[in-house]
């Protein structure tokens, strides 16, 4: 097949292919240019001068509230969510390696959080607060919530990964007599971690830009996606593309370093598989 | 032989009852937070869409007033049938977008590396703010935007569109712009497991191209196109983001509608609907399980 020459098809497809990428990266690329406006710059098109006027305003901002506290809130969860994400989707990965009783249940309940919208589990969960008489905070209902929706994104990783796991490697730890611990130390963590990278991944990106299941949950002190819809309602400078130009280039640099690590971690397994 | 067969007999059911019990301390705290964080939620949902309330706060009786309230509205009843339109323009979009683009990289692209390459760089953006990739599309779509300043310097029109932003036209572009990726990804899965000896010999028998795709390659992916299907709809049904900054203040959806009634502190009736959109959503995904069979992606 690999020799077959490309036919009409491959040129059509490829061409929507890149108009596809296009699409997906062009409004990005847009506010990036346009977040360095010069100070009398506008909102769109042509560039008024060139600077890094939208950036200083940004950090010298005070109307917006409390921006650093958001930017530090955010981080400071995006890292919990991504640390609890990874325990308990490996874990739950590893039980339903095995059969148990309520696997099916708890494999549909983890598909469901999946598919209920996220403004339900928000109300839901401040509801559920207010009613305990609890105060609802970023560390406590914020947390639980975002983990509803990075939970089943770590557990579908771990399937994939369980799927291509040669079981083989465990067995002959056990023979060697190694107990479930160290079998997991040694031998299962060992070959699993470029997905549990992935996972870790996950957590944090889609916890530090999660919105609405943050909205109703987060309490008083704001994380950095609510400041940025409420901006979105009340600026009409650039300063709000240089806030995006920043945070998404904190993303990509996440993203970035998170496949770097799962590239090195592959390719150090299979120069020592030889 | 017989003792030794019996004894590892004994030591398997033993290692079996150890795994149940283990299976369920490495399952457990993921039960734990969806219970806490998703069941109890929902179900608090449930009961405070059936409680009356006041100006200030909810009251712990029980009424039907909050669903008499939202099924005798003509306004709710718009805001669901346009949430509804919604869904279908985009998934209708999505899956015809998604199905093509899943093709070319699972079957015109030949290189395994340059898959996962192009893969990586349609899923990339999912991992960055839903809303700054909305409030990107501003620049291009305004009335002095970038659409509009090419077509006029084109002279393509004379004057400048204004239904680009703040339109359905502009709440679509943003549905389909996030959440096609939600449908390319099923699919490219499935299309990945199709056995590649099918194809050859559906051109040995003298299929073309379109005959191919037809008989082979779109029934077996049928159950990514009904996974992708299910995520799109729940996202834009459940959607307020998108429409609220794309949509400018004056398009409807059941979420802003949710939203509003949350901002006013009537939480009951922004329970009610809730439930009613929950019903649907679940409704929907009910119905495309019976066309579609999606266990044997599971």
């Amino acid at each position: 097949m690999g020799g077959e020459r490309r036919g009409l098809a491959f040129y059509l497809l490829a061409v929507l292919f890149a108009v596809f990428v296009l699409f997906l990266y062009g409004p990005i690329a847009t506010i990036v240019i346009l977040s360095f406006q010069g100070p009398n710059g506008g909102l769109t098109f042509p560039m008024n001068g060139v600077s890094l006027h939208w950036f200083h305003a940004l950090f010298q901002q005070q109307m917006v509230g409390d921006f650093g506290g958001a930017v530090t809130r955010s981080i400071m969860l995006a890292l919990m969510v991504m640390v609890a994400n990874v325990v308990l989707a490996v874990a739950g990965g590893m039980a339903f390696r095995r059969r148990f009783r309520g696997a099916t249940l708890l494999f549909y309940l983890v598909i469901a959080s999946l598919i209920v919208p996220s403004l339900l589990v928000s109300l839901g969960i401040g509801l559920f607060f207010s009613q305990l008489g609890v105060d609802p905070a970023w560390y406590s209902s914020a947390f639980g919530a975002q983990l509803t929706w990075t939970l089943p994104f770590g557990l579908l990783i771990m399937f994939a990964v369980f799927n291509r796991f040669n079981k083989s490697w465990e067995e002959a730890a056990r023979d060697l007599g190694a107990g479930p611990w160290r079998s997991f130390q040694h031998v299962v963590l060992p070959i699993i971690l470029p997905g549990v990278v992935g996972i870790a991944l996950f957590g944090f990106s889609l916890s530090y830009d999660e919105f609405p299941r943050t909205m109703m949950t987060a309490g008083d002190s704001n994380t950095l996606p609510l400041e940025v819809f409420a901006m979105t309602a009340n600026v009409t400078t650039p300063v709000i593309y240089a806030l995006g130009t920043l945070t998404t280039g904190f993303s990509a640099l996440i993203i970035v370093a998170a496949l770097t690590t799962m590239a090195v971690l592959r390719k150090r397994r299979l120069a020592r598989a030889i | 032989m017989s003792t030794t067969t019996q004894s590892s007999g004994r030591l398997r059911r033993r290692t079996e009852g150890d795994n149940a019990l283990g299976a369920w301390l490495l399952a457990g705290p993921m039960a734990i937070v969806l219970t806490i964080f998703l069941v109890v939620p929902i179900a608090m949902l449930i009961v405070v869409s059936f409680l009356d309330y006041n100006s200030v706060q909810i009251l712990w009786s029980f009424v039907l007033q909050n669903y008499q309230d939202a099924l005798t509205s003509v306004v709710t009843w718009k805001t669901f049938g346009v949430t509804i339109e919604y869904a279908v323009i985009t998934w209708v979009i999505a899956v015809s977008l998604g199905f093509w683009i899943a093709y070319f990289l699972a079957f015109e692209v030949r290189s395994t590396t340059w898959q996962m390459a192009l893969f990586l760089l349609c899923s990339v953006p999912f991992l960055t703010s839903n809303i700054i990739r909305t409030i990107s599309w501003i620049p291009a779509l305004g009335r002095n935007g970038i659409v509009n300043t090419l077509l006029l310097h084109l002279h393509v029109i004379h004057q400048p569109l204004t239904f680009l932003l703040y339109s359905k036209f502009a709440i679509i572009l943003a549905f389909v712009h996030l959440d096609t990726l939600f449908m390319i990804t099923p699919i490219f899965n499935s299309m990945m497991r199709i056995d590649r000896t099918l194809i050859e010999a559906a051109r040995d028998n003298g299929a073309g191209f379109w005959r191919t795709i037809l008989n082979v390659i779109l029934p077996l992916s049928k159950s990514g196109i009904g996974i992708g299907t299910i995520f799109v709809i729940t996202l834009v049904m459940g959607d307020f983001v998108s429409v609220s900054i794309m949509g400018g203040g004056q398009s409807a959806s059941v979420g802003i509608m949710i939203q509003n009634e949350i901002s006013l502190l009537q939480y009951p009736a922004a329970a009610a609907n809730s439930v009613i959109l929950l019903a649907i959503v679940l409704l929907m995904v009910f119905l495309i399980l019976r066309v579609i069979d999606i266990r044997k992606e599971l």
